[in-house]
């Protein structure tokens, strides 16, 4: 099971076609919907999380980009300031995948990030505020 | 002094600082020296021992004089980035505490609160020679008619600014775990319910007083590194509880003494001073601290070869005992058992999460031992050790 959350920038003549309808009928997927809007002169913008098998997911996005759909990525991540981070350790409290894990002996704080499920509880447990919540590549409106 | 083989004085000592013969040691580095060496010879070879600890402690805060204004203001009140200072002090003098959160946070109203910024956040921000919003009220007086100022400020405005920390350096401090259904904030950080995850915080081995557990060499006027900068012990801290039950080799077993530490706020460094927030919990200060052992003799080299193996604490429910004041622990664990990160309470297995820095604690120690080996740092010999009874 692959899934994402993608931001779709509609082209103002492809806005009345059911495209996303058919990343269910032809690609399996599945989608939610997230957030949808039409602008004024007729240009859309929709954000939804796509789910299904990794190739499929694949052809989809494919499928999307060939209708003239701009596919971006919207979804976050974690990041760590270290600049900031004392390496106390505080972290390791509350992440639940192991992603913040303290190396011994030595007890430095390390952060994997391929681990992290962006769950955001190390945000606020983190007593210096080094850990950031950020979108992965592109900004939103970008 | 009679009874020792190995008597050095702290005139001898700094002269070995100052013609570059002296030996130094972190606290880590001796554990091993004393093993191979045996006291007697490693008191002889060492002359200092180096410890650090890099923790929130919430007992700090810096005395600030923030030069008179024209017309001149006698400041009741007095504000740096909306958090208040305590201006009851001389006209113009005040004291800005650690833990005190910027007016207008929410607290814990939305549970649990973020803390974003207080005293501690002040403190790092005007060490970082960052500029500062301040606020003074007064009620007006023949000689001080003025009722409101308002500046920008940074640290080089500031005629004195003085770092001066009531409890710092904790001898031992709880492990805590929460026993409740629920979790909770505390300033040992997050604690799951039943049982989750136990939290301490002190540097272990590296730890001063744990280096010096009966205080032979740590009183008014021994030399520390404090804050990134130069500082002084100046009276045992707050809370100072040297009659704690101890075990044989004088570790104690609970919270036990602890420092009054002071120093130019000026010449310290946001590396080693930084502004805490503990959510649910409040605003802090972590503060880095080292304190140097003189090697006296061959019993205090004794004492700086403690190991995490030979260090207990207690174990306390933050749940329900320690809020109610219930007098009772889960049991003793050692400091090598909670850096490895894993102990058992009530036989249950328990992942352990430090809250002091150990890295930093360690980096401390190694300044520290740097400054002394450069000659640019000399053992203050103190007035009066702190009391042990």
């Amino acid at each position: 099971m692959y899934s994402k959350i993608l931001v779709l920038q509609f082209p103002s003549g492809e806005v009345k076609k059911p495209v996303v309808c058919y990343l269910t009928k032809y690609y399996d997927l599945s989608f939610n919907i997230l957030k949808a809007t039409i602008f004024p002169r007729k240009e859309g913008i929709m954000v939804l999380e796509l789910s299904g098998s990794k190739k499929n997911f694949k052809n989809g996005v494919q499928y999307l980009k060939n209708q003239g759909v701009v596919v971006k990525n919207a979804s976050q991540e974690v990041t760590r300031d270290n600049s900031k981070c004392i390496h106390c350790g505080a972290c390791t409290a509350v992440c639940p995948t192991g992603a913040l894990s303290i190396k011994r002996p030595e007890m430095w704080v390390a952060f994997d990030q391929k681990k992290c499920s962006v769950c955001e509880l190390c945000v606020r447990a983190c007593p210096t505020r080094a850990m950031k919540i950020q979108p992965s590549s592109e900004t939103f409106f970008e | 002094m009679a009874g020792y083989r190995v008597n050095k004085t702290y005139a001898e000592i700094n002269e070995k600082i100052r013609s570059g013969q002296v030996v130094v040691a972190t606290a880590e580095e001796i554990i091993d020296i004393v093993d191979e060496k045996g006291a007697e010879e490693a008191a002889r070879t060492v002359d200092v021992v180096t410890t650090g600890t890099f923790s929130p402690m919430c007992s700090s805060g810096a005395f600030f004089n923030f030069k008179q204004s024209v017309p001149a203001i006698k400041a009741s009140n007095v504000w740096f980035n909306n958090v208040p200072a305590y201006g009851a002090l001389a006209a113009v003098d005040c004291f800005l505490g650690a833990t005190e959160p910027c007016e207008e946070d929410p607290l814990n109203k939305v549970w649990p609160g973020e803390f974003n910024y207080g005293g501690g956040h002040v403190i790092q921000d005007l060490v970082a020679g960052r500029t500062v919003h301040m606020r003074a009220t007064g009620y007006g007086t023949s000689c001080y008619p003025k009722r409101e100022e308002e500046r920008e400020i940074s640290i080089d405005d500031l005629p004195q600014a003085i770092l001066c920390n009531p409890r710092n350096g904790y001898q031992n401090y709880n492990c805590a775990i929460n026993l409740t259904n629920k979790t909770i904030y505390t300033y040992l950080g997050t604690l799951k319910p039943k049982g989750g995850n136990a939290n301490y915080s002190t540097a272990g081995q590296l730890s001063p007083l744990f280096n010096d557990p009966y205080y032979k060499t740590i009183g008014l006027g021994t030399r520390i590194f404090l804050g990134g900068g130069i500082g002084y012990v100046t009276w045992h801290g707050t809370q100072h509880k040297p009659t704690a039950q101890r075990s044989k080799n004088g570790i104690p077993m609970s919270p036990a003494g602890t420092m009054w530490v002071m120093g130019d706020l000026k010449q310290m460094s946001p590396d080693w001073l930084v502004g805490i927030s503990m959510q649910g919990y409040g605003v802090s200060l972590a503060v880095g601290l080292g304190v140097p052992i003189p090697i006296l003799n061959e019993e205090i080299v004794r004492y700086t070869a403690v190991a995490d193996e030979d260090i207990h604490c207690q174990v306390v429910d933050y749940g329900n005992d320690y809020p109610n004041g219930v007098d009772r622990n889960y049991g003793y664990v050692s400091y090598a058992a909670l850096k490895s990160g894993m102990i058992h309470v009530n036989g249950k297995e328990v992942p352990t999460v430090p809250v002091s820095s150990v890295v930093k604690a360690r980096e401390i120690a190694m300044r520290l031992k740097k400054w002394i080996e450069n000659g640019e740092f000399f053992i203050g010999e103190p007035q009066f050790t702190l009391p042990v009874s």
